[in-house]
């Protein structure tokens, strides 16, 4: 940056361990926050609250739910979308049947019946891997969708099994604007990032990034195997779970159980690996980046026929668009495994010495 | 009249499971040569079989486009080893696997946007209606097609079975199934065999994707029918061609047996998530499928 540490001494293992241990790392986003949760709800219109941000963060923690499990445990899993599922329907269910339950407690035990299910479909990580697991994690989208689909209790028996979110109240206080859900979204987000970064930076994290980088190894140290595994799996599809309430609760309002379809699921793991695997920064910037870069194409398509005089059908697009996702994962495993956040790392490192480099 | 019921059942589903052996076939091909677990081939199926749909309504003649097609499959193979593996070489696995994910979408944009996404109907000559003689005289439905894209089946895994054991570059592809090193070694030019089985596996992608464009028409849901090898791949094992066939009649015949007599009990369409169910339950008793090789660690 255009900073540098100098100066900062640390005194306490304390200091030493904090988070941000920079003193204008710790000011950026305290400003960061600051913009966030004051300026944007205050300046950002109907649009760019509801339609871009709200979805940014939601896809975001679903992001950081799968890159704890695959980015941080080393789990593939091609089934976030149906935890997604999970939390959102169950919400649903938790708000209709208990009267007066807080939201955000039915937010929660939405994440803990995902995170249930999680646990069912990750037990097969006990004995197999990589895409082995890939496949069993396969059976987990195909078959909780098909729960859904068919077993009408879950969609309190709607004819079309699509389910509307119920108004979301705080001690009376209703969230009804998209200024305000997106400010409840931030709230939630933020708070569960905070919770992951640290949790990664806990003897959790370390016994995941253990089994990652070697289960033989992990086990031989006295990393119990079958808790950690199952751990990840049930705090992936934790975040998950309650990404999905979110998705269902503050963004669309409306939800079918084919919405969480696996190219959902795909798309989540193209985050993750576009945004950085294994890092809770590349979650975010993996999100942000597939949310926009379909709008930035559509302005592009809008430009290049306004200069050339051709016209771009909307097909061309939304083709293009998949095979330039395509074409980037492929590109970002080959040239830059951890992604955006590692880009992001190396323009910090440069600019730390810059303009002096040496 | 049941048990009438129950063999037509179970021989659609059979022939059905021969439809995604046809399809887990490639994936086997790729496994044994280079361990990459190639996502992709879903995609493969679908872009060949739209390439010699449209070419034919195009107006050309059925070998000129099957000709054309297979063309371009070895060319995609030859890409696909070029520019997605080379560099990709040495990395783990999931990486490898993560990639095909990327090549997958890579492919079907390219297929709908050259070719357009509207389903195409297929035909090859052979209708898809019941045999007469066999409901006339056993009352029982088996399609024509069906024994059709069994005897295909069965001539191509007769034709790999004699390329891979007879021809030079078969053993050469079948030393570096063994072990890469050892084949480097006694001078096997690796990447040539990789980019070779690209194209083979692209042609049996081309196989398979006529047998299903005749059966459900050439559409985008080609891809998730692509799917369905993954379960049929768990069972039969990850290396073994004998394997990806049984699997493909194990999973076939399960699927349809439960959708007729489990269904309804808990509301129909089980057959969506009912083979990766069954692959699941398999996973967790004999992990290394029923012909696979035995060396998946235990942690």
């Amino acid at each position: 940056m255009l900073y540098r540490e100098a100066g900062q001494f640390k005194s306490t293992y304390a200091q030493d361990q904090q988070i941000f241990p920079i003193l204008q790392d710790r000011v950026a986003i305290a400003i960061l926050l600051a913009v966030a949760f004051l300026l944007v709800p205050a300046f950002g219109n109907q649009y760019w609250l509801g339609a871009i941000l709200t979805p940014f963060l939601i896809f975001s923690l679903a992001a950081l739910g799968l890159n704890i499990l695959t980015g941080y445990a080393g789990q593939l899993s091609l089934g976030t979308a149906a935890f997604m599922a999970v939390g959102a329907f169950m919400t649903y269910n938790f708000v209709l049947r208990i009267p007066g339950i807080p939201i955000l407690a039915a937010f929660v035990l939405a994440g803990l019946c995902a995170a249930a299910v999680g646990i069912v479909f990750g037990l097969p990580s006990v004995r197999i891997k990589g895409f082995y697991l890939a496949v069993a994690t396969l059976a987990a989208q195909f078959f909780v969708l098909w729960v859904l689909q068919r077993v009408g209790w879950f969609s309190n028996y709607s004819t079309s099994g699509v389910i509307t979110a119920q108004e979301i109240a705080i001690l009376g206080y209703r969230f009804d604007t998209p200024a305000k859900k997106y400010l409840l979204t931030l709230a939630v987000v933020a708070a569960m990032a905070l919770l992951a970064k640290n949790l990664m930076r806990s003897e959790t994290g370390r016994a995941f990034m253990a089994v990652r980088d070697m289960d033989v190894a992990a086990s031989v140290v006295g990393i119990p195997m079958m808790k950690t595994k199952l751990l990840a799996f049930a705090i992936s599809s934790f975040y998950a779970g309650v990404a999905g309430a979110l998705h269902a609760f503050t963004y669309l309002g409306t939800v079918e159980p084919e919405a969480y379809s696996l190219d959902l699921s795909f798309r989540i793991l193209f985050m993750v690996i576009i945004g950085g695997v294994g890092s809770i920064l590349g979650s975010f910037l993996g999100a942000g980046f597939i949310i926009l870069f379909p709008i930035f194409l559509n302005l592009a398509s809008g430009w290049v026929s306004g200069l050339f005089g051709v016209e771009i059908s909307f097909a061309v697009v939304s083709n293009l668009e998949v095979i330039i996702f395509g074409g980037l994962i492929i590109f970002f495993l080959i040239a830059e495994p951890h992604g955006l956040a590692r880009l992001w790392q190396i323009a910090k490192e440069k600019l730390r010495l810059w303009p002096f480099p040496h | 009249m049941e048990f009438v019921f129950f063999v037509e059942v179970l021989a659609g589903g059979l022939l059905a499971g021969v439809m995604y052996a046809l399809v887990a076939l490639g994936f086997v091909l790729i496994y044994k040569a280079s361990g990459v677990f190639n996502f992709a081939q879903g995609a493969m199926v679908f872009f060949a079989a739209l390439t010699f749909v449209s070419l034919t309504e195009a107006g050309w003649n059925f070998w000129l486009a099957l000709v054309v097609t297979l063309a371009a499959m070895v060319l995609l193979g030859i890409a696909t080893e070029r520019v997605v593996l080379r560099p990709l070489v040495n990395q783990a696995p999931i990486t490898l696997f993560m990639a095909t994910i990327g090549l997958t979408f890579v492919l079907e944009g390219l297929s709908q946007m050259i070719w357009g996404s509207q389903p195409h109907g297929l035909e090859l000559g052979v209708p898809d209606v019941p045999m007469e003689w066999l409901s006339q005289r056993w009352n029982v439905n088996i399609s024509q097609f069906d024994l059709f894209a069994a005897l295909v089946a069965g001539v191509l895994v007769a034709v790999l079975a004699l390329f891979f054991q007879k021809t030079r570059i078969g053993r050469a592809l079948r030393a570096v199934a063994d072990d890469h090193q050892a084949a480097l070694a006694v001078g096997i030019p690796l990447q040539h065999i990789w980019a070779i089985v690209w194209a083979v596996a692209g042609f049996v992608a081309l196989v398979a994707g006529l047998m299903w464009g005749v059966r459900n028409g050439v559409q985008y849901a080609l891809t998730f029918v692509a799917l369905k090898a993954l379960p049929v791949l768990i069972l039969g094992g990850f290396e073994s061609i004998l394997g990806a066939i049984v699997g493909g009649l194990i999973i076939g015949a399960t699927e349809k047996l439960a959708e007729v007599y489990l269904g309804p009990f808990v509301g129909g369409g089980i057959e969506s998530w009912f083979a990766y169910v069954v692959a699941l339950v398999f996973l967790l008793f004999r992990p290394e499928g029923l012909f696979g090789e035995k060396i998946i660690d235990r942690v």
